[in-house]
């Protein structure tokens, strides 16, 4: 059990960030926070900053994609006070065709290649990030893979249509 | 006494204290016994050819046991496990390295076909990219399977030409993968 539950974390954000956030719930007890892009650096400086809260670690940034969403593109960020035994999970929406999100690096060195690798799969701009080009895949690759609107499978290859296999 | 075994001479005409028979046979013959495998191993395929070349199923009983780790002596390309689109233009430069003659070998369902990773970041089998002599299938094949695809590659080298990259189909072949 960390040393701040999770109502104490939600007061002391609620003080500063009170109109900016909304609480999405506390599933497995992780305190699951969402706001908006124009607060999102200063809520990461100060829960990584805050002399009691000290989310001094960056799990990691991820994002997510829910086309019938009106904001369908979600960013994650997982932090970790390793003082306080304490996590807490912040979420940031982005409107369609409009994904841009202001850069973690300045906060966090490591948010680099994780906002690469966001950047790689769901084609999510992070602004002000210092080097943003493909991580893992194919440098020539025009999609964003893990959004939900390309098929999984590769469709040049005719070799493994359906009914090859009886379906 | 041994019971080391030779390999058996070519088709020719043999009399007291000659024999003659043609170039092609003979340096397919040698070729064939001293194929020196470069093995590109990315996944579970790669410990299956692990336990090939071990002493259980021994390789070397082929004339493989020397694997060469540097393309531009190796004579036959095994590539055993997946290949992602971001490797394939690694694998390519490796076999642009190889000399002629070479053989490329496909083992595994994903190197032949990308198997089960019908996705966008596995290459669809490396031919692909680079031409293919032998399809090993399995997921993984088992020492058998690679030991007989190397036969089939033996097969190969004895009864093709001695120049076989001088011929048109063979260029014609390279060709379609952009490759002089």
């Amino acid at each position: 059990m960390g040393k701040i539950t999770n109502e104490e974390l939600l007061k002391k954000i609620s003080e500063k960030f009170e109109q900016h956030i909304t609480v999405v719930g506390e599933p497995y007890g992780l305190l699951t926070i969402e706001t908006d892009r124009d607060n999102i650096i200063s809520l990461l400086s100060y829960l990584k900053n805050d002399t009691v809260l000290q989310f001094i670690f960056l799990t990691d940034i991820t994002g997510i994609h829910y086309p019938a969403q009106e904001n369908p593109i979600g960013v994650i960020y997982h932090l970790h006070s390793l003082v306080n035994n304490v996590r807490i999970r912040i979420k940031v929406f982005l409107p369609a065709a409009d994904y841009h999100i202001p850069t973690a690096s300045t906060v966090w060195e490591g948010a680099n290649w994780m906002e690469r690798e966001t950047y790689d799969f769901f084609g999510v701009t992070f602004d002000g990030h210092p080097d943003l080009r493909r991580i893992l895949n194919v440098d020539d690759m025009t999609v964003f893979p893990m959004r939900k609107e390309y098929p999984l499978e590769d469709p040049n290859r005719v070799d493994k249509k359906d009914y090859f296999f009886g379906r | 006494m041994s019971d080391i075994q030779l390999v058996e001479a070519p088709p020719g005409v043999e009399g007291a204290g000659f024999f003659a028979t043609s170039l092609d046979k003979v340096i397919g013959l040698a070729r064939s016994n001293s194929l020196w495998p470069l093995p590109f191993a990315t996944s579970c395929c790669g410990i299956e050819f692990m336990a090939t070349m071990a002493s259980h199923y021994d390789l070397s009983r082929f004339g493989a046991e020397r694997l060469s780790f540097s393309p531009r002596q190796a004579d036959l390309l095994m590539v055993m496990g997946t290949i992602s689109k971001k490797m394939g233009p690694v694998l390519r430069q490796v076999y642009l390295q190889m000399a002629e003659p070479r053989w490329v070998m496909a083992v595994g369902a994903c190197a032949s076909s990308g198997g089960i990773f019908d996705t966008y970041s596995v290459l669809q089998g490396i031919d692909e990219v680079i031409p293919v002599d032998v399809y090993v299938p399995g997921c993984p094949p088992r020492p058998e399977a690679i030991i007989d695809g190397f036969i089939g590659i033996q097969k190969l080298v004895q009864t093709e030409s001695l120049r076989r990259r001088n011929t048109p189909e063979y260029q014609k072949l390279l060709a379609s993968y952009g490759i002089q």
